[in-house]
């Protein structure tokens, strides 16, 4: 299986180095092109407005829009800013491929930063704690009830689901361990077993 | 590595890719957000300004600072005099994102750099060789760049000093662990962080860098060499055209490696700053010698 990172900035060498752990390929996807073969796509994190500028300069917004119709994306931090329905603090462009509002830099700026114990309660897993990186993150102010919650800090959701798609407001390829990544490439995978596009 | 160390290292893995530009005025950090920079440098002078006028250069006035830290949403860097650590402190009291010990400004201790480790704000240093990277990352940098020789818009010291620390970065690697004290003292760096090095074949923060970048040619250059960001200083705002200038810098710091895109975004662009030939500086106007 082979797995997108969308690596037009930002920090896409974890990711890869995570996938690469667990023997799946990682393909940097900078053009519409190389979105073909991708089983999923992880929108990383880095600087939403840099990201926004150069898919629009590229025309990338319809290409991602098909490919998250038929595939599982997951927005980490800045990624979660594109894939928002909403975003605040500025307001911005995205792509609405959840339904959830998220406001920029809601903790504030670099010395508000900061790493937290969360209880990730992923799928048929029992809950377990684990760390979350937190860099000028984002907060998910509101999502759509049918949206899965599968872990909150201060009672403010910090990684949601909902279908095929996924966003985490901090940085689990910054930690040790790779059970979100797992739970992606699970989606991924039974997405593709069920045929999907 | 502890928990702040990698908060602090964790936003220059978020930087990677990208461009961070030099500003003087909040029209300036507009323009740069625009065309998609991922950080400002807040200062009062650009390099190039800062070799003509001479004198003593120093920290920005906050309140200009706050202005450009209130007018753009992404991170917002801000330089402080090599050693002087009471500049560092009010950088950090007014809450920029990170903080350049820079030898742009005139240098404040001639032995010393600030201790990094006493800050909540994470640094970037300049670099012109691997002894002075671990140096400064031993004294909490987490994020080296190289110095290459600003305000010039000539590209050779950038390249000079990519060039060593990676040649230097490489050797290390190959190293038997008998030579590893030895080369700690030649190289005059932590043997801590020398073993670190042959052990993972890199430095253990990123390495971006600095000092000449004025074209879309350049940024793909330093990013084919293994930069794994580009600062932007005169470069951008020095030249004809700064708006569509800096978002060719960006195009090009995305697609280094796709020499058909690199001629889509260098047609155009209006004249470059004009620069200095680094050779035809004299010794004393030198900003590389700068650090210690």
């Amino acid at each position: 299986m082979r797995v997108g990172i969308l690596a037009l900035q930002g920090a896409v060498e974890p990711h890869r180095a995570k996938l690469a752990a667990l023997g799946v390929e990682a393909v940097a996807v900078r053009l519409a092109e190389e979105l073909a073969g991708c089983a999923g796509l992880i929108l990383p994190g880095g600087e939403s407005t840099t990201m926004l500028n150069l898919i629009e300069a590229y025309g990338l917004e319809e290409p991602l829009r098909e490919f998250a119709a038929r595939r599982p994306c997951w927005g980490v931090c800045a990624g979660s800013i594109l894939m928002a329905a909403e975003v605040e603090n500025p307001s911005q462009v995205s792509f609405g491929l959840m339904p959830i509002t998220v406001r920029r830099n809601a903790y504030g700026r670099q010395n508000e930063s900061f790493i937290a114990k969360i209880d990730l309660r992923l799928p048929g897993e029992p809950p377990r704690s684990q760390e979350a990186v937190f860099i000028r993150a984002p907060r998910i102010t509101r999502c759509a009830p049918e949206t899965r919650v599968l872990a909150e800090l201060d009672g403010a959701p910090v990684a949601v689901e909902h279908g095929r798609h996924l966003a985490t407001t901090f940085h689990p390829e910054l930690s040790e361990g790779d059970r979100l990544h797992r739970h992606f490439l699970t989606i991924c995978g039974a997405q593709r077993l069920a045929g999907a596009g | 590595m502890e928990q702040g160390l990698r908060l602090k290292v964790g936003l220059a893995e978020m930087l990677k890719g990208g461009v961070i530009m030099d500003v003087v005025t909040e029209e300036h950090a507009k323009i740069a957000e625009d065309a998609g920079a991922t950080a400002v440098m807040a200062l009062e002078r650009v390099p190039a300004d800062i070799r003509r006028e001479g004198g003593v250069a120093r920290m920005s006035d906050p309140a200009l600072i706050e202005r450009i830290m209130k007018t753009v949403s992404i991170p917002v860097m801000a330089k402080c005099r090599i050693g002087h650590f009471a500049e560092a402190q009010i950088l950090q009291e007014l809450g920029v994102d990170y903080i350049d010990e820079s030898e742009v400004l005139t240098p404040a201790d001639e032995a010393h750099h600030v201790d990094k480790f006493a800050f909540k704000t994470p640094f970037v240093c300049g670099c012109t060789n691997l002894g002075e990277a671990l140096r400064r990352i031993g004294e909490g940098a987490a994020l080296i760049r190289s110095k290459g020789e600003a305000g010039t818009g000539d590209i050779i010291e950038a390249v000079r000093h990519l060039r060593e620390v990676l040649r230097n970065l490489r050797a290390i690697a190959q190293m038997s662990e008998m030579e590893l004290m030895a080369e700690a003292k030649r190289i005059q760096a932590p043997y801590e962080l020398v073993r670190y090095v042959h052990e993972h074949g890199k430095l253990p923060v990123p390495m971006f860098v600095a000092g000449g970048i004025a074209t879309p040619a350049d940024a793909s250059l330093v990013m084919q060499l293994g930069a794994e960001a580009v600062f932007v200083g005169s470069g951008i705002f020095k030249s004809e055209n700064p708006a569509k200038r800096a978002q060719a810098i960006v195009k090009a710091t995305t697609f280094f490696d796709k020499p058909a895109e690199l001629v889509k975004v260098s047609r155009d662009l209006g004249t470059p700053m004009s620069g200095i030939a680094r050779n035809a500086l004299p010794e004393d106007q030198k900003l590389a010698a700068r650090g210690w």
